[in-house]
């Protein structure tokens, strides 16, 4: 059993907000459905599967109403900012077993507006909640190890931000247009060590949509064919606190699933779509999904290695989470949709990858010094 | 000087309450499984290495080392160095290491519990040894 080619992308939309004080998050989640459904030639009443996460507000129960929908398959798998790509996933799952055959996929919200609602807590909440674990200082911690065991630094981390800022000054959209250099990113202020500024990604607004459907009715559409081919999915938390080591993600166990579903190898990778939460959190998924050997990640994305054109690795081209938007918080839509634009031959020409025909998008949820997911999403142009 | 920082209060439940009552009398208590030996934390019925019922409450020296740590150098309550530090019994726990100079710190470095007041059961901080 595989899902390998059982299900295309047909439709994809990224909004373009990046800041949207004057909508509210359901409507954001409604004009990306629309986007993504008119994108692939389809009305909402085509829908008989619908997927959203955490984002959604109130979940299932109001959003399929609002939106008007009648699935007879739901999904609502929260994971955190890779919660898109499991849902890629598990949507690829449904349409193989004929549970559903054009499923929705939304995420929208607005962090930069107002405040977001706190982290759901589990069994650990009394020992750990005082100790005030976010974003910045858990990653800052892997961070930290990752340079203690491997000789990691600052200035290969810089490099991340470097190649996509690269690619930003190429997207209208990005928040964050100007080419950075490493020096810069090494005097931008320190957030929590070892990460600076502009190792960190933006807050943004906005959101994005896929629909996800059978072969015979993506080749029944007017959009370049993009397929599913390989998708692993996994989880890694401190477990007890035994033999704690924050240098590799639950990437490891998902990257690997994935490429062995798809019969490839990272090396046959075109273009790869990393979730770039911070610069730490590229450098150590290239190692884990098999990029490069565990702790050589620093000299490989150094010298513009990820920079399409330049480097052997072009990556996250729309200028990713570092420089374009980060839509509540949670990078793994954005990430498929770049990597489906580059197999369709939709990016920008200045970073459009020649003959892109295999991609990877890959994304953790969660807080990778803490408790996260990954998912690992290889596809192809058909 | 600034106020001593609020912590949240432990709520609390039947399988964690005697590390809390331990916590009063400032005792850092762990869980040790019988079946499989392994030790671990936070504490739990079951042991998450064999899943084994028979786990028992064990003292903690409450000394260990740095794993890693991370300077958080602005927040609503102000700067605080948050850190893993693995217990001399092994498990390794989530904490703040307090009353120290965050740019001397070390992963490596030799910690050892210090008890953090709240409005009921006290919270392990860790600090330099």
């Amino acid at each position: 059993m595989s899902i390998k080619g059982k299900a295309y992308i047909a439709g994809i939309y990224e909004h373009p907000t990046r800041h949207a004080p004057d909508k509210s998050t359901a409507q954001l989640h409604a004009e990306v459905a629309k986007g993504a459904l008119e994108d692939a030639g389809l009305t909402h009443k085509d829908v008989d599967g619908y997927f959203c996460a955490g984002d959604a507000p109130g979940g299932l129960w109001p959003m399929v109403d609002y939106l008007g929908l009648k699935p007879r398959h739901i999904d609502s798998t929260e994971t955190g900012g890779c919660s898109y790509i499991i849902a890629l996933g598990h949507a690829a799952q449904a349409i193989a077993l004929g549970k559903c055959s054009i499923a929705l996929v939304t995420l929208a919200g607005k962090p930069r507006t107002g405040a977001m609602p706190p982290r759901a807590q589990g069994a650990e909440a009394d020992f750990e909640t005082a100790f005030g674990a976010t974003t910045h200082n858990a990653y800052g911690m892997c961070a930290m190890r990752h340079m203690h065991d491997y000789g990691t630094t600052s200035e290969q981390l810089a490099w991340i931000k470097v190649a996509a800022s690269h690619h930003a000054q190429y997207n209208p959209h990005a928040m964050l247009k100007d080419v950075v250099t490493v020096e810069d990113v090494l005097n931008s202020p320190m957030i929590s060590d070892p990460l600076h500024r502009m190792d960190c990604c933006v807050v943004s607004d906005g959101g994005g949509a896929m629909i996800v459907t059978t072969p015979e009715i993506a080749k029944s559409l007017k959009k370049p064919l993009v397929r599913l081919i390989g998708h692993g999915e996994a989880m890694k938390g401190p477990r007890g606190g035994k033999d704690l080591d924050l240098t590799y993600s639950a990437g490891v166990w998902s990257g690997p699933r994935a490429f062995e579903e798809a019969g490839v190898t990272p090396q046959d990778m075109k273009y790869a779509s990393i979730y770039d939460s911070f610069t730490i959190t590229v450098l150590m998924q290239l190692e884990d999904i098999g990029f490069c050997k565990k702790g050589e990640g620093g000299k490989f994305v150094a010298d513009g290695n990820l920079i399409s054109g330049v480097g052997k690795l072009p990556f996250n081209t729309d200028g990713g989470g570092l420089c374009s938007n980060h839509p509540v918080n949670r990078g793994g839509m954005t990430k498929i949709l770049e990597a489906v634009r580059q197999l369709r031959g939709e990016a920008h020409p200045k970073v459009q990858v020649p003959n892109c025909d295999l991609a990877i998008a890959h994304g953790t949820g969660g807080l990778l010094g803490v408790r996260h997911a990954a998912s690992t999403a290889i596809l192809e142009r058909v | 000087m600034t106020e001593a920082k609020k912590y949240p209060t432990p709520q609390g439940n039947p399988e964690s309450q005697p590390f809390w009552d331990a916590a009063k009398e400032g005792k850092f208590l762990i869980k040790r499984c019988k079946s499989c030996g392994e030790a671990h934390f936070f504490p739990r019925a079951i042991c998450p290495f064999c899943f084994s019922d028979n786990t028992e409450w064990e003292q903690s020296s409450g000394e260990g080392e740095i794993y890693t740590y991370s300077h958080m150098r602005k927040s609503a309550t102000g700067p605080y160095v948050i850190a893993y530090v693995t217990l001399k019994e092994g498990p390794s726990v989530q904490t703040n290491i307090v009353d120290c100079d965050p740019a001397t710190l070390k992963i490596g470095q030799k910690v050892k519990v210090v008890w953090k007041p709240t409005d009921g059961a006290p919270l392990p901080f860790f600090t330099p040894a």
